[in-house]
């Protein structure tokens, strides 16, 4: 699927996530999902909605729907921007002794750490892009995951300093045409 | 329009209200801000200084400090026998005067009661401002008496909503509420006010600037996407207007005949739009749709150049996407930017005022393009095939009916209906020559609208005659509102078409579902002259064309109300008609 990273910069108001959520609900359209937090404006937050469709015409009707909100700021459809985008997620595993310590050298290049310890199971935390997690995931199911807790994605625009500097760059390196 | 600092403009003495505003000052009574107000006189002094002349309300628990606020205050209050008659009542007035309609009621079920006009205002873009009580701050979320999640419940149907917490806060929600009702696209906001809040004391102050920077509607269309559509209504081969109700909140009526006739493109008419091009205009093709003419419906399927004012491609418009323009290059103006590629793709698209865009391009089209022949043959269809119904001595018609009342007022009442077929009659048979003469409720189809809505028409426009035109079973809904027709002696001429049934549903029902009559006939009716004599209004009952046109006219020449019953045919079905799932070339009923 093709799913579209939307930023929405809304007012920090009583109600303003019942009016977005409401908004899709009446509007039939689907999220994947949802991150709301205070931004660096105060009285402001900053949501990331991954829409769960690529449809040109249905993501245009969900931007402008949104932007009719009055306390809705600032809708932007970043997925074709450079952006950092990141999830976390919390994973317990199951885990007798005997496997711990192949679990724990499994994680690392995932740059994940294991923050709690059972007699049976081990929780895992890491953070990256969703494909990075959904390869963790996919590599930690044979042993067994007994509770998963994802963020959903949270996201911003890269500096637009570095974004002309990766494009310079990748014209200068171009030799590989 | 809107500046930045809201928050630094401490209390400054109020200024006095400049020009000869409607204001009821009544009493003389100029709040001075030094003054500490209660949250009920606030909103009282606010809708002063909105200039309210009439307010809709029904009183109760929660708003007993606001209606102790509104005692002898100055500013008319309506006093309807349901919150709903409020409601559709201030839908009414917003629809005939262009100014907001304003309500009041109380919390739970007073609030709940409001949900169906506030439904209604928000398809059909009314302005409204809506007071709900609520209980006080403190119980709120304890399932209080009278409790409602007003917010929860009505925020899919406003355009806005507030719950207000602050008693200093008060005056500048209201100020944002009447801003937002009645700019961009109009709707409904809703003022949720809990009772302790009411109570409250604190500063007025009604001078600092509306500040929304995520509310910016864009009044002033492209230029450059407006050449774009002169330069296609230049190369055009058969163009056409549509204008829907956006050319009325415009007031950009006169432009939009000046327009028309300038270039010389025939204009249709969505139903909400009606007024808004003089409908004895040798360029009207009438209204398009479900039971538009075969004119508007042929012009709008056959088009190469759509040019939309206002209008939202409604599905009943439309008929069946895929058969609707198809060959047609389609520019829609519209002051809501989330209309424009909703239902129907388009080529230029304009977001602003119909108005403003209408100025430009009579700016930039200097007169007619090549398409006289497509014209002329669309001016035939319009000759050759109008409304029609068959007139027999077999009894009353209905369509004839509409047309009487046409005659009788010369096309000059304002008409108000109700929803289903009589509603569609009054929309075919009743020429409207002057914009905000027709109200009804179009998007919703709310039954029930029709008595309610026709009061604050008569109140928004107390000289005009208004024609309530109902069916029976709508007229049933809220029937009650009879009592305020009589309580304020609003002179409305209640015209009943009585078919004993839900003619709508059971038209379908006859066409679809081969004439199982499944629960929509009405076979025990009141007896509606003695209901009008109950509320001390002259009631008569007609059932043929002679007596009919006999009391009409004397119903117009008496000064008060009068509630006619016309007893018509019940097996009239409405034609022509564009079955669901159809394109609009596909008309059923056309006139032989």
């Amino acid at each position: 699927m093709n799913a579209r990273i939307l930023n929405v910069v809304v007012n920090n108001r009583t109600g303003v996530l019942n009016r977005i959520t409401g908004l899709f609900l009446k509007r039939g359209f689907n999220i994947q999902s949802l991150t709301v937090s205070p931004s660096e404006v105060d009285g402001q937050s900053r949501m990331t909605i991954v829409l769960a469709t690529g449809d040109e015409r249905i993501v245009e009707q969900v931007i402008k729907q949104l932007s009719k909100q009055i306390d809705v700021l600032k809708v932007q459809d970043i997925t074709d921007q450079p952006i950092v985008a990141r999830e976390l997620v919390l994973i317990r595993v199951h885990s007798p002794i005997s496997t711990r310590a192949e679990l724990t050298s499994l994680i690392e290049p995932f740059r994940a750490s294991v923050i709690d310890v059972g007699r049976d199971s081990v929780t895992i935390e890491a953070t990256g892009k969703p494909e990075k997690i959904d390869a963790l995931l996919a590599l930690l199911r044979p042993y067994g995951i007994k509770e998963l807790a994802r963020t959903g994605l949270t996201s911003m625009t890269r500096d637009s300093e570095t974004v002309q500097e990766i494009a310079r760059l990748a014209k200068s390196n171009a030799l590989w045409v | 329009m809107m500046s930045t600092g809201a928050e630094a403009a401490a209390p400054k003495p109020m200024p006095e209200k400049a020009g000869a505003e409607p204001s009821p000052q009544a009493h003389g009574r100029q709040v001075h801000s030094t003054l500490e107000l209660t949250g009920a006189e606030m909103l009282v002094e606010a809708l002063r200084r909105e200039g309210v002349e009439v307010l809709f309300g029904y009183p109760g628990g929660a708003v007993l400090p606001v209606y102790d606020a509104l005692y002898q205050c100055g500013i008319r209050h309506i006093l309807p026998r349901h919150e709903q008659g409020a409601i559709h009542a201030a839908e009414g007035y917003a629809r005939v005067t262009g100014r907001p309609g304003v309500v009041l009621a109380t919390s739970g079920p007073g609030a709940t009661n409001l949900v169906t006009g506030l439904a209604d205002a928000m398809m059909d873009s009314l302005p409204l401002v809506v007071f709900t009580g609520q209980v006080a701050t403190a119980v709120i979320g304890t399932d209080a008496f009278q409790e409602a999640s007003v917010l929860g419940i009505t925020m899919p149907v406003t355009k806005h909503s507030y719950q207000v917490r602050e008693v200093a806060e008060l005056p500048q929600v209201i100020k944002e509420a009447f801003h937002i009702a009645t700019t961009g696209r109009p709707g409904p906001v809703l003022i949720d006010l809990p009772k302790d809040i009411s109570s409250a004391k604190g500063v007025f102050h009604y001078d600092a600037p509306v500040y929304l920077p995520g509310y910016q509607p864009t009044v002033e269309p492209n230029r450059l996407q407006l050449r774009k559509l002169a330069a296609a209504v230049a190369t055009a081969r058969r163009p056409v207007i549509l204008a829907g109700a956006g050319i009325l909140h415009a007031r950009a009526h006169t432009l939009l005949r000046q327009f028309a006739e300038r270039t010389r493109i025939p204009v249709v008419n969505t139903l909400l739009g009606l007024g808004g091009f003089p409908g004895n205009h040798e360029l009207f093709l009438g209204m398009g749709g479900m039971h538009g003419t075969f004119a508007a419906n042929h012009a709008l399927y056959e088009t190469d150049l759509l040019i939309n004012f206002g209008a939202r491609f409604d599905d009943r418009l439309t008929g069946n996407l895929n058969h609707f323009a198809r060959r047609a290059k389609v520019a829609h103006i519209d002051i809501d930017p989330a209309e424009i590629g909703k239902n129907v793709e388009t080529d230029i698209p304009v977001v602003g005022d119909a108005g403003r865009a209408l100025e430009v391009l009579l700016q930039e089209c200097a007169g007619p393009g090549h398409y006289e022949d497509w014209v002329s043959h669309l001016l035939e269809l319009k000759r050759d095939y109008p409304f029609w119904y068959e007139r027999d001595d077999s009894g009353l018609k209905p369509q004839w009916v509409v047309e009487e009342i046409c005659r009788a007022t010369h096309g000059d009442a304002i008409v108000v209906t109700d929803v289903g077929q009589h509603q569609m009659w009054a929309a075919q048979f009743y020429l409207f020559a002057e914009p905000n003469r027709f109200v009804t409720s179009g998007g919703l189809g709310t039954m029930g609208f029709g008595l309610p809505a026709a009061i604050g028409a008569q109140l928004g426009d107390p000289n005009r005659v208004v024609a309530a035109v109902l069916g029976d079973g709508g007229f049933q809904m809220t029937v009650q509102e009879l009592a305020v027709v009589a309580q304020y002696q609003l002179p409305i001429k209640v015209i009943v078409l009585n078919n004993s049934a839900l003619g709508m549903v059971r038209q379908w029902q006859e066409l679809f579902y081969q004439g199982r009559y499944s629960h929509s006939l009405l076979p025990l009716q009141p007896d509606y002259v003695k209901l009008a004599e109950a509320y001390a209004i002259p009631g008569r009952r007609v059932e043929d064309e002679e007596s009919c046109a006999a009391v009409l006219r004397e119903a117009l020449a008496q000064p008060g109300p009068v509630l006619i019953e016309c007893r018509v045919k019940p097996e009239e079905n409405v034609y022509p008609m564009v079955a669901p799932g159809s394109g609009l070339h596909e008309m059923i009923g056309v006139k032989p």
